[in-house]
């Protein structure tokens, strides 16, 4: 175990800029990676995480070069060898498995042609074993019926599949060790939970080393044993997982724990101040000076050193460790949210259903949608004004498909939107009048695509108020200042373009956006999914603010359970297009459940390497919702038989008012989930 | 990460942009090439009517195909007419013409291109067929039917050509419009109910406008080499004019024994044509939308 098999020292990666300057990406990294030990390296967007394991492997991305140092793998450096030697090393002892499993494989080749293809490039097989082994490694990672995958294309399997397939390729040239470069970003949870809990196999099966990059805390932490903190290119905590996710003695990590939302807490977790300084404007002293709660006077003129603690096995870079190590139990506290809730509904949703399916020529010519089996059917939710309603769901569920509905941006195929009890919402945006395209107002998932970048800050938020108000010269400007204001962002920002502002900045002028058209409903789409986590924390603390200083009702969609345990008063959740469960969100966080709500939440990853996922229900993925019956007959650990296949299931109400739809009585949910 | 990030540059006046772009494209070799050329022709169109040493029509039977010389330095034509100067006014009418017909195409081009990526469904349908039906029509043929309808001037050629480069523009546009409109603005434009002219003027333009003015500089090149040959096969400028198309038209037959008199305009137009290819790509570069270098990080 104590072999250490790559040896990173010193190593500075950067570019120089236009101005010649050379602005340094990655700063004296020093590591070791032992045989057989699995490493999270863990930061956010710009940390330097992912160029750090791409050098592991020899590469350095186009426009980047080695500054100084070296990455040592068999006493070589990688970093120094030519390309043809690179070769014979990456694969066969270095594999690396990419994010997007969808985009690494070629889409025109089977699957098992691609593990062949690796296979002869990174063994000594001969052609007959070769064919066994595609089997063996596709057993190995788990894959239903290897000979029937080996056959498919790589776009006729799942997310989950496919990430699956590059976990196999990468096992195929029996590599020393692993690099995972957000293996699981971009996966559902319960498909996300499963993969991990293969990694965590396989790295014990074949003795592995694994170096796990990711920016999600619940993911490294149940699959690492030793954790590398970084921040703007320096590492500035390493040490074993469990210290540092139970006592984290650098006041980053320590922030960015708390910033985490946690199931077992409902309300708003405290944020952390600022972001991450940009590359080349670091200033001489710890970089995490500005955001610190613990800084001193020192810390902004020097820099602290990495120091080694012998008897936590930790390495820190930070002055204050000692009082931090004295008190370092992450304590979270949350900002208990207040509801605002009117008993006044704002918007009834009922029978709504919503299809995909193409219209024939008739349909065309009458106007109408003919599909038995629509993609969203039988929805019914009334939202009160001032609530916080959250839609749950894996991808596919078709939360986003309702939130389209709502804002009008997709014509139902039947049931009725209706606003303040009196006024139906068209589904056609063009027949809505513009009062009514005022009231709702929408916030997307990636402020990158939703600002545009050839627009200033001033006139993104700007088009509202023109649009509605009519509002012109000073009057304009004046407020859009207040807007500005109102998501803490500086009179500075007017000239701004999107592309100068940081993830959070930007979901900010996104928030400011929506505001301005003073609308009474907000529909947040995955709001907070492209951010960092220590950015989030702070977007979910001010869209609560800004709920309870205007009154405005929240639609809130996200595949994040611990997001939205923070931040809402009611939870429905959806599977297939079909409500399964709706409810105040403490009782549907507790039970009795649906199953599915209790698949999804077994799948939560936690940052405590003490609370592992419980992986219920197989992570099938279904292309369509069944003809009859429940929606989640196919996946349900706990289906009754026939009764489930055919009937669709009555609604149960619970004392405290959750609504729960299945087949299985009450008292017999409460029971059995207690395990 | 994109590295423009680094420096939180405020906004800047166009002006300020627009030399920012030039001085990008002139500080790569082949963009400095192409803008010294490009500005070249263009002064030279302008000041040379008044630079030029001898009458353009002055017909002089006893000079008839001199070889070059100190007082003729590219020599005669066979009318006796001096080459230097017919070759230096020859740039005038073709890059007047075809810097107008590009502005047209770039015009009706772009609009309608973006339009059709906007509407969609039938209406995108219908006119994409329409212009797919004239690109598969042989310009040429089209261009001189219409030049044996309507004549040669001036008035004719401009819009005539601006239509027939103007077909490959919709079909760019449309493409970059695609891209843009799956973006989230859009579709929060839409939501808010901005109508269609406000979402491709706010919205779409100042994201396609790039990618179409590249198009329609390359479109400018294709469009000079196409008058040319209009006016090599004699419908384009009429003579006495001095054009290159025609002066290759009229010299090629005496190639053999007087090269000077072919020579001359042929380096003219093709150096046109090389400048403007290069300023194109040049500009594309500066401006970043160059698919073949990707940003480093």
């Amino acid at each position: 175990m104590t072999e250490i098999i790559q040896k990173v020292k010193n190593l500075s990666i950067g570019f120089k800029s236009k101005k010649g300057e050379e602005i340094l990406i990655l700063r004296n990294i020093s590591t070791n990676i032992k045989k057989g030990e699995t490493v999270g390296i863990v930061g956010e967007s710009g940390s330097g995480k992912s160029t750090l394991a791409l050098a592991m492997m020899g590469y350095v991305k186009h426009g980047l070069y080695t500054i100084g140092g070296e990455c040592e793998f068999n006493s070589s450096n990688l970093l120094k060898m030519k390309n043809r030697d690179l070769e014979k090393i990456r694969g066969r002892k270095i594999a690396m498995i990419p994010q997007n499993a969808g985009q690494a494989l070629t889409p025109n080749l089977k699957i098992g042609y691609q593990i062949d293809e690796a296979l002869q490039l990174h063994s000594d097989l001969k052609e007959e074993e070769r064919e066994q082994k595609i089997s063996e490694l596709l057993n190995k990672v788990r894959l239903p019926s290897p000979e029937t995958i080996a056959l498919r294309y790589p776009h006729e399997l799942s997310g989950g599949q496919q990430q699956r397939v590059a976990v196999a390729m990468a096992l195929a040239g029996t590599p020393d060790l692993l690099l995972l470069d957000e293996p699981t970003t971009g996966l559902d949870v319960t498909t996300q939970a499963h993969v991990l809990e293969l990694l965590n196999f396989i790295a014990k099966d074949t003795g592995t080393s694994m170096v796990y990059v990711s920016h999600d805390l619940g993911a490294i932490a149940q699959v690492s044993d030793r954790i590398i903190v970084m921040y703007s290119g320096e590492i500035v905590l390493e040490g074993p997982s469990r210290d540092i996710l139970k006592k984290p003695i650098h006041p980053y990590t320590y922030g960015l724990l708390k910033s985490i939302p946690k199931l077992s807490l409902a309300g708003l977790p405290q944020s952390m101040p600022g972001s991450q300084p940009q590359p080349g404007t670091m200033h001489r002293g710890c970089s995490f000076f500005d955001r610190c709660d613990f800084s001193e006077e020192k810390c902004k003129s020097n820099s602290p050193q990495l120091e080694y603690l012998e008897e936590l096995n930790t390495s820190v870079r930070c002055f204050n460790h000692k009082s931090l190590m004295n008190d370092s139990q992450v304590n979270q506290t949350v900002n208990k949210i207040k509801t605002s809730l009117q008993d006044k509904e704002i918007l009834n949703i009922s029978e709504v259903s919503i299809s995909y399916a193409k219209q024939n020529l008739l349909d065309q010519v009458l106007n109408r949608i003919s599909d038995d089996n629509p993609t969203v059917k039988d929805i019914n939710i009334n939202i009160k004004k001032g609530e916080t309603i959250a839609l749950v769901g894996e991808s596919g569920s078709g939360k986003s498909t309702i939130l389209k509905s709502i804002a009008g941006l997709l014509r139902t195929k039947g049931g009725v939107i209706k606003f303040d009890q009196k006024r139906n919402l068209s589904s056609d945006l063009k027949e809505r009048d513009p009062n009514d395209l005022r009231i709702i107002q929408l916030i997307f998932q990636n402020p990158d695509e939703s600002l545009n970048p050839n627009h200033t800050v001033e006139e993104i938020i700007a088009q509202p108020l023109k649009l509605y108000f009519g509002l012109k010269g000073e009057e304009l400007k004046k407020n859009i200042k207040e807007l500005l204001q109102k998501v803490r962002l500086g009179e500075f920002y007017m000239s701004r373009y999107p592309r100068q502002l940081s993830g959070g900045e930007k979901q900010r002028v996104a928030v400011a956006r929506a505001f301005a058209a003073k609308p009474d409903i907000i529909l947040c789409d995955e709001v907070t999914s492209a951010l960092d986590v220590s950015v989030q924390a702070a977007v979910l603390n001010l869209l609560q603010q800004l709920k309870e200083d205007f009154g405005t009702t929240y639609i809130f969609v996200s595949h994040d359970l611990a997001v939205v345990r923070a931040i809402s008063d009611r939870v429905a959740v959806l599977y297939q297009g079909r409500l399964c469960e709706v409810g105040p969100s403490k009782d549907v966080y507790q039970f009795p459940s649906h199953p599915y709500t209790e698949v999804l939440l077994g799948a939560v990853l936690e940052p405590d390497p003490d609370i592992k996922p419980k992986l219920v229900a197989e992570d099938i993925v279904e292309e369509k919702p069944p003809q009859k019956g429940c929606s989640f007959q196919g996946r349900c650990s706990r289906i009754l038989g026939d009764i489930c296949k055919n009937e669709i299931p009555p609604w149960q109400i619970t004392n405290s008012g959750n609504s729960i739809r299945c087949h299985i009585p009450l008292k017999e949910l409460q029971k059995d989930q207690i395990n | 990460m994109k590295l423009d990030n680094i420096y939180q540059e405020e906004k800047k006046s166009n002006f300020a942009k627009v030399s920012e772009i030039i001085i990008t494209m002139a500080s790569r070799p082949s963009g400095f090439i192409g803008l010294s050329i490009l500005i070249f022709h263009v002064i030279l169109a302008f000041i040379s009517p008044y630079i030029a040493p001898y009458d353009f029509k002055a017909i002089n039977p006893t000079l008839m195909l001199q070889a070059p010389s100190a007082e003729y330095w590219f020599g005669t034509d066979d009318l006796g007419r001096d080459v230097f100067t017919r070759t230096i006014l020859g740039g005038r009418t073709a890059l007047t013409i075809t810097f107008f017909g590009s502005l047209i195409a770039l015009l009706w081009g772009g609009l309608l291109g973006i339009f059709c990526g906007l509407v969609g469904g039938k209406t995108d349908d219908i006119v994409m067929r329409i212009v797919d039906a004239f690109l598969s029509i042989p310009w040429i043929l089209a261009m001189l039917l219409i030049v044996s309808l309507l004549g040669t001037s001036t008035e004719v050629l401009i819009p005539a050509l601006g239509f027939f480069y103007g077909k490959g523009i919709v079909r760019v546009a449309r493409a970059a419009t695609h891209d843009v409109i799956a973006k989230d603005f859009i579709v929060s434009a839409r939501a808010r109910g901005h109508s269609n002219f406000s979402i491709i003027w706010n919205e779409i333009i100042p994201n396609v406008r790039d990618a179409i003015l590249v198009e329609g500089a390359m479109r400018w090149s294709w469009m000079l080499l196409g008058f040319s040959s209009l006016s090599f096969l004699g419908f384009g400028v009429s003579p006495p004019t001095p054009d290159w198309g025609l002066m290759i038209s009229n010299a090629r037959g005496l190639m053999s024994f007087a090269y000077w008199s072919v020579i001359a305009p042929i380096v003219g137009l093709s150096s046109l044509i090389i400048g403007i290819n290069l300023t194109a790509d040049a500009f594309a570069k500066a401006l970043g939308i160059d698919r073949s270098t990707k940003a480093p990080v």
